[in-house]
């Protein structure tokens, strides 16, 4: 019997765990896919958002200012890529300007700090690529960029190192209340829990129904992305939005963590949440769009295009309550769900002891992750590292010069990964130009060779995502 | 200790370059190759067809990389393998990293960049559709096939007509896998003619020319088809010709990229056209004592013309070091009607023994056509030509005589039909 079953181990379920996991508590973590990030925790705009578009008074505007507050210290301690560069919403008309002053004065009662309205002259000052048609701008210090599947491991293997466990592949198929625990079916066999947090994104409202009345829907809405070469990484120094609209934030312009730049989203509402294919049509909308803002950008130096689904409901609020007697709703976790995640955690936490959950703390908690980035050393490190390990002296990406060292260092973390996608969320190879065209194969074996797995056995991502599909013809015996 | 050279990889051009200068006299040589042995990608080219040039007989890439490796045997040339360059300088300081020998910073007298080329990706070219498994670079897939052992896929669809994806289409069905169609964008082939002929043509393998992939589709995370559709003059796909093909793997083979992340950071001079460094006639970039050869200057379609290339540049590196003439004044070539680029893109008159290599591609297919040769209106030399495609690169030479006559400073390659 686990006293807290966590359904779905995107950034709002990892950050639950994570802060679950300082307590004396046995919880539990079901994911449906076979890593954890898998949904809108992976393919988002990776940006801790400062907080001026939620309403104030809203769960969401609370829940951003705070998260975006608590995420530079915890990235520092978790070792999480952040990167506080400030946000620009830049404006094109005066009608803009009037929704760029409507943003400050919501950032202002929303506890937003630092905002400043800039002159189109200041934006240009402060981004030389941006457009001569900008007129001026919401300047916004407090937002940052982040390595989004990065901050969700990083909250999910701390919570394993704390003792939470994991359960993959065990999507939940059914749930029933038994005298005081609750029964969960997943794919993974059966759980009992005494409590229950839903955090499974677009599944959210599904998971929510099997306990109680509908009271929300959950309207599955894709962005579509560029990721562009580092070569063009200069071309943004902050994070570029333009004014929000009735679709959305609009198509931002943004630097990465990685040190590459990020383009995009659309926005259209989809059937199949758990489909993120690009469309022609998707993809040539974000060029036009992002060429309004920064009209030097070079989409031939696009790297890699992908979608994500966003969580959106028909409700302009985070789903966040007593669902049922002992069951959370962390659901309905659209934009500004990763600034907001490690305060959806603490708001998680209130209401499991309003439900009754006796909170213990450990005494010592992990609360610190490490991690090995090779090519973020200085000179002397390099040589310590390679002395102490000579694996991390073997360049495998040679694109984001990652090591063989920091390779396995990830198949042996807290939750070793079965794909080149899973490697490559943790060390980051394949994540450059080349796109793991050259270290894929290099990868695949490494994996195979630590899992002490057959090499027809290693995916690329999710389940049935399998790379190699036989041997090739051998030699006749004469 | 100085190294009197350091060559950075031990593909072809690598391999070329240190024993060309080698045997010009140069003794303390290091190659840095980042994989476990020497050939570069050479070792996963299995098909033959290497050399013919070079050697007058037909060899396996292993066969053809080997005779160069077999030739360094003789010299006191260093091989230091599982090694990456992590950065290059000015002043010729080499950053190395291995397991080995943990982290160097290594000064040479001279530097010879032959890091080679990589491929162009699905990002690049920014197909619609599903990501799964089952999509992969021609040459990832050769990887597989030939260093690993696996096969890739059962039923496959090529986009791009580049060389690794015909060499991959002929591959693919000698392992038992159908390959339905190779999907070109343009209205020629990327690559070479005798590819088409005998990794196409002679295996029923039809070829789509102005078509493209509009949309990969998967099932359970791999490949379940791709829809193709015809492209117009702008390359914009036409609505109603859309094609669906069953397959579970797509090939691409869309285009080969220098490598020249190192170069960029030491701040050498590059040709936005090649992608490549700019560089002299002896393969001199804009840096002093700095050479570069082979795909990392511009791609290739023969192993042997890199071969040659990088021997000149050895040999160049060997001049350098031993004693370099002071700089002299530098033509630029420019590209003129129908050509893309040209390899050298400066040529120092001074310094060419006989006649000056130049080697080009064209924009467009021509017949019988006419290359020139121009210094203003003056034409200086002119070539003819049967045949003339981008997929084949085409290569001249201008003897000195001639370029010593050009008044002015930049010189006009250039093509038309005669």
């Amino acid at each position: 019997m686990y006293d807290v079953a966590v359904i779905g181990c995107g950034v709002i379920g990892a950050a639950a765990a994570f802060e679950l996991s300082k307590y004396q508590l046995r919880v539990l973590v079901l994911e449906r896919e076979n890593d954890v990030a898998m949904g809108a925790s992976r393919a988002n705009s990776a940006i801790i958002h400062a907080g001026y578009d939620p309403k104030p008074g809203t769960l969401m505007a609370r829940l951003n200012v705070l998260g975006n507050e608590m995420a530079e210290g915890l990235c520092r301690d978790l070792s999480v890529p952040f990167q506080r560069v400030g946000s620009l919403v830049l404006a094109f008309s005066e009608e803009e300007m009037e929704t760029v002053r409507e943003l400050y004065d919501r950032g202002e009662k929303n506890g937003v700090p630092g905002q400043r309205i800039l002159t189109g002259e200041q934006v240009r000052e402060m981004e030389p690529e941006a457009s001569e048609k900008v007129v001026g701008a919401l300047y916004a210090p407090s937002a940052g960029i982040i390595n989004p599947w990065d901050y969700t491991l990083a909250f999910a293997e701390t919570a394993v190192r704390n003792g939470a466990e994991i359960r993959l592949n065990a999507a939940v198929e059914g749930i029933e209340r038994q005298g005081d625990h609750y029964l969960l079916h997943t794919a993974a066999g059966d759980v009992e829990a005494k409590y229950v947090v839903n955090a499974a994104g677009v599944e959210s409202g599904r998971i929510h129904e099997m306990v109680a009345e509908k009271t929300f829907t959950i309207l599955p809405n894709r962005g579509e992305y560029y990721l562009m070469d580092k070569c063009e990484g200069g071309r943004a120094r902050h994070v570029l939005f333009q004014c929000p609209n009735k679709d959305g934030k609009g198509v931002l312009v943004a630097p990465t963590t990685g040190g590459n730049l990020i383009v995009g989203p659309n926005a259209e509402g989809v059937t199949d949440a758990h489909r993120v294919n690009n469309t022609a049509a998707g993809m040539a909308f974000v060029q036009k769009k992002a060429a309004l803002s920064v009209p030097g950008l070079n989409f031939r130096n696009s790297i890699r295009n992908f979608a994500g689904i966003r969580a959106n409901s028909d409700k302009d609020e985070f789903q966040i309550g007593v669902a049922a007697e002992n069951f959370i709703d962390l659901a309905g976790i659209k934009s500004p769900g990763l600034s907001s995640a490690p305060a959806i955690a603490l708001e998680c936490v209130e209401l499991l002891k309003q439900c009754g959950l006796h909170f213990e703390p450990k005494a010592n908690p992990v609360t610190t992750r490490k991690k090995v980035r090779f090519r973020k050393l200085n000179d002397e490190e390099k040589q310590a590292a390679i002395r102490e390990n000579p694996l991390y002296g073997r360049v495998i990406c040679r694109c984001e010069t990652i090591t063989e060292g920091e390779i396995v260092d990830a198949i042996h973390s807290p939750i070793p990964p079965c794909s080149l996608d899973g490697v490559k969320r943790r060390a980051g190879t394949g994540m450059g130009r080349c796109q793991g065209g050259f270290c894929g194969p290099r990868v695949l074996d490494i994996l195979a060779r630590e899992l002490k797995r057959n090499p027809m056995d290693i995916l690329q991502d999710g389940e049935g995502s399998n790379i190699l599909l036989s041997e090739t013809k051998r030699e006749v015996e004469a | 200790m100085t190294y009197d050279l350091i060559v950075v990889g031990g593909g072809p051009a690598g391999l070329a370059a240190a024993n060309s200068a080698w045997q010009k006299g140069l003794k303390h040589i290091l190659i840095v190759e980042r994989d476990k042995e020497l050939g570069g990608i050479l070792n996963q080219c299995i098909h033959n067809g290497f050399g013919l040039h070079r050697f007058k007989e037909e060899l396996t890439g292993p066969e053809y990389a080997g005779r160069f490796i077999d030739m360094l045997k003789d010299t006191g040339v260093e091989v230091m393998t599982d090694a990456m360059v992590l950065e290059i300088n000015r002043e010729h300081e080499v950053h190395v990293i291995s397991a080995e020998k943990g982290y160097q910073v290594l000064q040479a007298k001279s530097v010879v960049l032959a890091m080679g080329c990589r491929e162009r990706t699905r990002g690049a070219i920014a197909i619609p559709g599903d990501r799964p498994a089952g999509v992969f670079t021609a040459g990832s897939a050769q990887r597989y096939l030939n260093m690993e052992g696996y096969m890739v896929g059962k039923r496959v669809v090529i986009l791009g007509s580049g060389d690794i994806g015909l060499i991959m289409a002929r591959r693919m069905t000698l392992e038992g896998a159908k390959v339905l169609a190779c999907v070109e964008v343009m209205p020629y082939s990327g690559g070479l003619m005798r590819n088409i002929v005998q990794c196409l043509q002679d295996w029923d393998i039809p070829l789509y020319l102005s078509h493209t992939i509009t949309d990969i589709v998967a099932t359970n995370g791999r490949v379940s088809h791709v829809t193709v559709s015809k492209v117009d003059e702008g390359r914009n796909p036409v609505p109603g010709s859309e094609m669906e093909f069953d397959c579970d793997t797509v090939l691409l083979s869309v285009g080969l990229i220098p490598e020249n992340e190192l170069t960029r950071a030491a701040g050498i001079e590059m040709d936005g056209r090649t992608n490549g460094a700019v560089v002299y006639e002896n393969m001199e970039t804009s840096v002093p004592g700095i050479f570069a050869c082979g795909n990392v200057v511009h791609v290739h379609d023969l192993v042997d013309y890199v071969s040659a290339e990088s021997e000149r540049a050895g040999a160049a590196a060997a001049d350098y070091v031993l004693g370099a003439p002071a700089d002299e004044k530098a033509l630029n070539l420019v590209n003129g009607n129908g050509v893309s680029y040209t390899v050298p893109q400066k040529i120092r008159p001074g310094r060419v023994a006989k006649a000056a290599d130049v080697f080009f591609r064209v924009r467009q297919i021509f017949g019988n056509s006419v290359i020139e040769v121009r210094d203003g209106d003056n034409v200086l030399a002119s070539y003819k030509r049967e045949h003339m495609a981008p997929g084949e690169m085409e290569h001249i030479l201008i003897p000195r005589v001639l370029l010593d006559k050009a008044q002015s400073d930049t010189v006009t390659v250039s093509a038309r039909e005669a």
